[in-house]
Formats: structure tokens, C-alpha cells, sequence
């Protein structure tokens, strides 16, 4: 086990090396110097700025200096946003993402597990065909459609909550729902399909057999067994938190992370959207490596069929 | 059963004719592999719909943008945010296509009539004055044409790749197996994203885009069932009666991992048509006078309060898409690979 994890640790750590260096000549490679929008600078005012971020420095050599920096935890100024440090960027913003993906994925497991066990303990009735069809449209629909309708309905025609911004908790209610309806899906598919085959196994007829109630066996013997594998959603759900930030937050206008990135994009500023990036890739990555290592804790046939490479 | 007072006697019955010949006969007519899929995606009846409804939107992706008098990029700011109006249907009032908008506070417009328009625009206008019929079907007929090529090289570029770390082994597969992982590693958003910032939005740059990551759930696919076949004693036989290693990969392995190939593309269909959306909905999608569903949505978007119909109608058309494509490669994937059922 501590080797397979020492193994992927090294393979996150590359992985995040190639991220930091593709991004850094990527970003070299675009056009247009990042003061483009400030067309008032003269040429010499313009020079100093260049010498200032080291611009005209030979790419090896800025190369070598991020890389430094970025090991000491520092990621650059922002071209655009008064020179604040990235760093202190993304710790501002950071707040606002992580309440609302901690909320929608609490949220959506919860709705999506109790669609799925549903769906599965009726199977074939009407119950399971709602669940079913509220997967495909959770899957289907993207998130920013559906943020949009639910601002528009609900938010505007309905006014049940606020239309946007960031004041209270529930200001959160409308984007956490619109961010959850992945997780909801995703997470109800798998669980149903989890479930159906754990109620179809040996061990819960002999239950039946026993003597045991319905509570009992679905909730004992079933449920506990079927949500195992579902840790291993985690890893698209990830992904989704993390699109779903950048769309969701600006349909709403939250001041998170998403957003931030976003207008970042729009005026060029290579650092924040460098140092974004880096975050965003840095994260997923963890979260793949949890998800490997928490599977293998948690369930223990696959513990004991590794057992040999302990 | 029912009835126990019938009397069954000898003479009913009667001895059989055995006939040798007719005993080894098939009944059944014999399918091949797509037949049989095909009885079986029949059955699910959401696919069926779903197929049809892709057929649909195709054509009229296609037909579309000719059917309506006004071209997609044509000006005209006189007949500026039109609401929807459809000539026979314009006379039912709860239908959107009355020609009639409603304010944020309760206020019934009637634009058609203030302005003296005799036109009929059926899905409204933009902004611009731009017939939004042409431009929805036009950012239809865009959006498939980015999902498709993109699948499509996803396909080729993952079954080559997937194929030869498969069948060549040893050194070289795992090579080719540690980059896979590293790729899978980096999340596509910030792929996609910096290729777009680096390429300049467009079609092909977004296509690009989308196949740079897109590819490798292809290739790991493509390899697990190369390294199944390898070993099995049609690529035995073929390799002892002489094939090339190319011929054996794509004329005897390829075929019998159609199936699969063709359920992963169909998955990364919506997914390319939901990446192009959100790319133009981050400000990275196409420029004007191009339109996409995803250009439209978000530009329906600057004007949803005053003009709803404007974001409404392409984002039900993109959400009527990704479900048919959804519902089309479940059904298909449970039709020819049952095993794969997530």
C-alpha cells in the first residue's frame, strides 16, 4: 500500500510539473503584450513595465525564475487587478467556490443516493423512471442553461429567491441547486445501478431468509454495500464542480474563483490565469489520489486481493 | 386445466413424422452483430424517439437557415428584439409565438403592432435585427459540426493509440501508458481553455482543442480490448497465414471492437456539443456574425430579463440535443455492450 501511494504521489507531482510548464509557454506563445488595454502608456512608460515583469528576459530564464517562485508559494503579481499577488487573488476568492461546491456536493449525494436507492428498491415503476429520467436531464442539460432558467423562473418571475450576488445564505440557494444537478445525476445513475446489483446478491437473500425487514435489508445490507463504489464518482464530480464554477459564478455573479478566472481570461492577465490553472489542475489531481487511496481503505475485498504488495 | 371432466383419449393423438432433414433446421433467421443490436436498441423506445429527434434536428440544422426569407447575419435594426410570432399560431395566446412580450412587471408589449411590422419572425430577433430562426439553426448546424469532427478525431487518434500500446507491448505500451495517465491527470478545462487563449477562437482552433485531451478513455478502451484479442486464435491464424501487424489490427481486431469504438464516440458527442457551449459562454467561443448554440445562449443571456426568448429557445434546442445524444448512446451501449453498463 505505502508503495502504491509513494508511486502515485510521484506521478501527481510529475503530472503537475507538465501542467505548470505547458501552461507557462502556452502562455507565452499568445500574442499582444498583457498592457494592451492601457493604451494611454507611453513607449518608454510601456518599457518599464515590460523590464519590471522581466517580459524581455530570455523564456529560459523566466522559465527558471517561475518555476523558483512557484516552489516558494509565489505565483506572480496580477497584470491587471492593482498588482495584487495571485496568491492573495485566489485566497480572497476561494471562499465563495469552496461553500458552494461544499454545499452542492453534500447536497447532490444526498439527493442523488436516496433518487438511486429509490429508483433501485422500485424497480420498474413509476418512482424509478422519475429518477431515471431526472438523471438523464441532469446529465444532459449544461449547467449554464439550466442556472440561466433558474435565474429567469424562479429567481426573476417567481422572485422565491435572490437573482444574484453574494450577501447571505440565501443568496447560495439557486447556484448551489444549479451546480448540484450533476452530482444529482451522476450520483443517483451509479447508485442505482450499485444497488440493483448488490439486491440481486447472495447475501441479501440469505438475509430475506433469515428473517430480516425490508429497513433492515435495504439499509443495513444493501445500502452500505452499494456506496462504496460510489466514491469513485468523486472524480468527475471534480470536474464538474470546477467548469460548473466558472459559468455558475458568473451567471450569479458570485466573487469566487470561477469568476475571477473568467475575467481573468477576458483581459489577458497571464498570471492570474497561470496560477488559476495551476490550482485547478493541482486540485483535480488530489482529488483523483484521495479517491484511489480511500477506496482501497474502505472496501476490504480489494485490501485483502492486495494484500501481497502491503 | 380448467376444465378436468375432458376425456383425453388415445385417438387424439397421432405419431409424429420424423423427417432428419428438417430437424437441424434454423427457424430463426440468423443475425449478424449489427442486426441483432439493432432488434435490441428497437426495443428501447427512448432511443428510438431520440434517434428520430437527432434526425430531426439534422435536417433541420441543415434546411433550416434556407427555409426562413432572412439570411442569419443580415442587420436589421429597425426590427431590433422582436418577440417570436408564427403565422396561424399567432392567434393562441398561452403559445410564446404570439408576438407578444411580457414585462418584468406584468406588462403586456405588442411590438409587431407599435412598430408596424408585417414580418414574421419565427423565433424573434437578436439584438441586431438579426432573424433568430436562421440563427439557431445555424448555430445548430455549427454546434454538430464541432461535436462531430472533434468525436471523430478523437476516434481515430484514441484507436491508433490505444491499438498499438495494445498489440506492440512491453517497453513501448508503457511508455505510452505513463503519458496517458499524466494526460488524464490534467483536468481538460484548463487544456481546452489555454489552447483556445493560445489558438484565437474558431472553429477548427475549438475542434483542435477539444481533441487534445478527448482522446485517451478512447485509447485505454481500444487497448484493453486489443490486449483481449491478442492472444486469441483468429490474430493467431491470421498472423501465421502472413498478415502485416496492420492488417491484423485493422481488418481482423478493429472490427470486433466496432461496438465499443462506436458507444465511446457517442459519448464524447455531447460532451464536445456542452464543451463548445461553455467555451463561448466563458467569452472563448466563436466570433460574430458566427453563430453557435453556445454564442447565442450566452448572448441571449446579456438580454434575458427584457427579452427571454432570446436565451430560451437555443438553450432548449442544446438541451433537446444533448438528451437525444445521451439517451441514443445509453441505449446503444446496452444494446451491443451490455458488460459496459456503468
Amino acid at each position: 500500500m505505502a508503495k502504491y501511494i509513494l508511486q502515485r504521489v510521484l506521478y501527481m507531482i510529475f503530472t503537475l510539473f507538465i501542467v505548470v510548464s505547458a501552461t507557462f509557454f502556452l502562455m507565452k506563445l499568445i500574442p499582444g503584450t498583457p498592457f494592451s488595454s492601457a493604451a494611454k502608456l507611453s513607449h518608454e512608460q510601456l518599457q518599464i513595465m515590460i523590464d519590471k515583469y522581466g517580459l524581455n528576459d530570455p523564456i529560459p530564464v523566466q522559465y527558471f525564475h517561475y518555476i523558483v517562485n512557484m516552489l516558494k508559494g509565489d505565483l506572480g503579481v496580477s497584470f491587471q487587478f492593482n498588482n495584487t499577488p495571485v496568491s492573495q487573488l485566489i485566497s480572497d476568492r476561494i471562499g465563495p467556490s469552496a461553500i458552494l461546491g461544499a454545499q452542492s456536493i453534500i447536497i447532490g449525494a444526498i439527493i442523488g443516493i436516496a433518487l438511486g436507492v429509490i429508483g433501485a428498491l422500485k424497480q420498474n415503476t413509476w418512482i424509478d423512471y422519475t429518477s431515471t429520467f431526472i438523471a438523464v436531464l441532469g446529465k444532459s442539460i449544461p449547467n449554464f442553461v439550466f442556472a440561466g432558467l433558474l435565474q429567469y423562473y424562479v429567481a426573476v418571475k417567481l422572485e422565491w429567491f435572490p437573482v444574484m450576488f453574494w450577501k447571505g445564505p440565501s443568496y447560495t440557494v439557486l447556484p448551489t441547486i444549479a451546480l448540484a444537478m450533476f452530482t444529482i445525476s451522476i450520483t443517483a445513475r451509479f447508485m442505482r445501478t450499485e444497488m440493483v446489483e448488490v439486491l440481486g446478491s447472495d447475501y441479501i437473500t440469505l438475509a430475506k431468509a433469515k428473517g430480516a425487514s425490508f429497513f433492515e435489508i435495504s439499509v443495513k445490507h444493501a445500502l452500505r454495500n452499494a456506496l462504496i463504489p460510489v466514491i469513485t464518482v468523486l472524480g468527475p464530480l471534480a470536474v464538474s464542480l470546477m467548469t460548473g464554477s466558472l459559468v455558475i459564478e458568473r451567471i450569479f455573479g458570485i466573487p469566487g474563483l470561477g469568476e475571477q478566472f473568467v475575467k481573468s481570461i477576458s483581459v489577458n492577465d497571464y498570471p492570474v490565469i497561470m496560477g488559476t490553472s495551476i490550482l485547478f489542475a493541482a486540485l483535480f489531481v488530489v482529488v483523483i489520489l484521495v479517491v484511489d487511496i480511500l477506496y482501497g481503505i474502505i472496501d476490504p475485498r480489494i485490501r485483502i486481493s492486495g494484500g501481497g504488495s502491503k | 386445466m380448467t376444465n378436468k371432466d375432458t376425456v383425453i383419449s388415445k385417438d387424439m393423438f397421432q405419431p409424429a413424422q420424423m423427417d432428419l432433414l428438417k430437424s437441424e433446421k434454423i427457424a430463426k433467421p440468423s443475425l449478424n452483430f449489427w442486426q441483432d443490436a439493432w432488434l435490441r436498441v428497437r426495443k428501447n423506445k427512448a432511443a428510438v424517439v431520440s434517434l428520430f429527434v437527432t434526425i430531426l434536428l439534422v435536417v433541420m440544422a441543415l434546411l433550416g437557415p434556407i427555409l426562413t426569407p432572412y439570411k442569419y447575419d443580415k442587420q436589421n435594426t429597425a426590427h431590433a428584439n422582436l418577440p417570436p410570432r408564427i403565422q396561424g399560431l399567432e392567434n393562441i395566446h398561452w403559445l410564446p409565438f404570439d408576438g407578444t412580450v411580457t414585462t418584468r412587471f406584468g406588462k403586456e408589449l405588442h411590438p409587431y403592432e407599435t412598430k408596424q411590422i408585417k414580418e414574421y419572425y419565427w423565433f424573434g430577433t437578436d439584438i441586431l435585427g438579426r432573424d433568430q430562426f436562421a440563427r439557431v439553426w445555424k448555430g445548430t448546424q455549427v454546434s454538430l459540426l464541432i461535436a462531430f469532427f472533434a468525436a471523430l478525431i478523437d476516434m481515430l487518434i484514441g484507436v491508433t493509440y490505444g491499438a498499438i500500446s495494445g498489440y506492440v507491448g512491453g517497453k513501448v505500451d508503457s511508455i505510452m501508458q505513463r503519458i496517458v495517465e499524466v494526460l488524464v491527470g490534467i483536468p481538460n478545462l484548463v487544456v481546452v481553455v489555454l489552447m483556445i487563449l493560445v489558438l484565437k477562437p474558431g472553429i477548427i482552433p475549438i475542434i483542435l482543442a477539444l481533441s487534445i485531451t478527448g482522446w485517451t478513455s478512447m485509447a485505454r478502451v481500444v487497448r484493453a480490448q486489443v490486449l483481449k484479442f491478442k492472444n486469441q486464435e483468429f490474430v493467431l491464424a491470421a498472423k501465421t497465414l502472413g498478415a502485416s501487424n496492420g492488417s491484423i489490427i485493422f481488418k481482423h481486431m478493429i472490427p470486433n471492437m466496432m461496438g465499443i469504438i462506436i458507444i465511446n464516440t457517442m459519448f464524447s458527442i455531447p460532451n464536445a456539443i456542452f464543451f463548445e457551449a461553455f467555451l463561448s459562454f466563458i467569452g472563448l467561443g466563436l466570433q460574430e456574425p458566427n453563430a453557435s448554440l453556445g454564442t447565442l445562449i450566452n448572448d441571449g443571456f446579456k438580454s434575458m430579463l427584457a427579452f427571454p426568448s432570446q436565451m430560451v429557445i437555443p438553450a432548449v434546442i442544446i438541451s433537446i440535443i444533448m438528451i437525444a445524444f445521451n439517451l441514443i448512446a445509453d441505449g446503444l451501449r446496452d444494446a451491443l455492450d451490455p458488460k459496459m453498463r456503468d
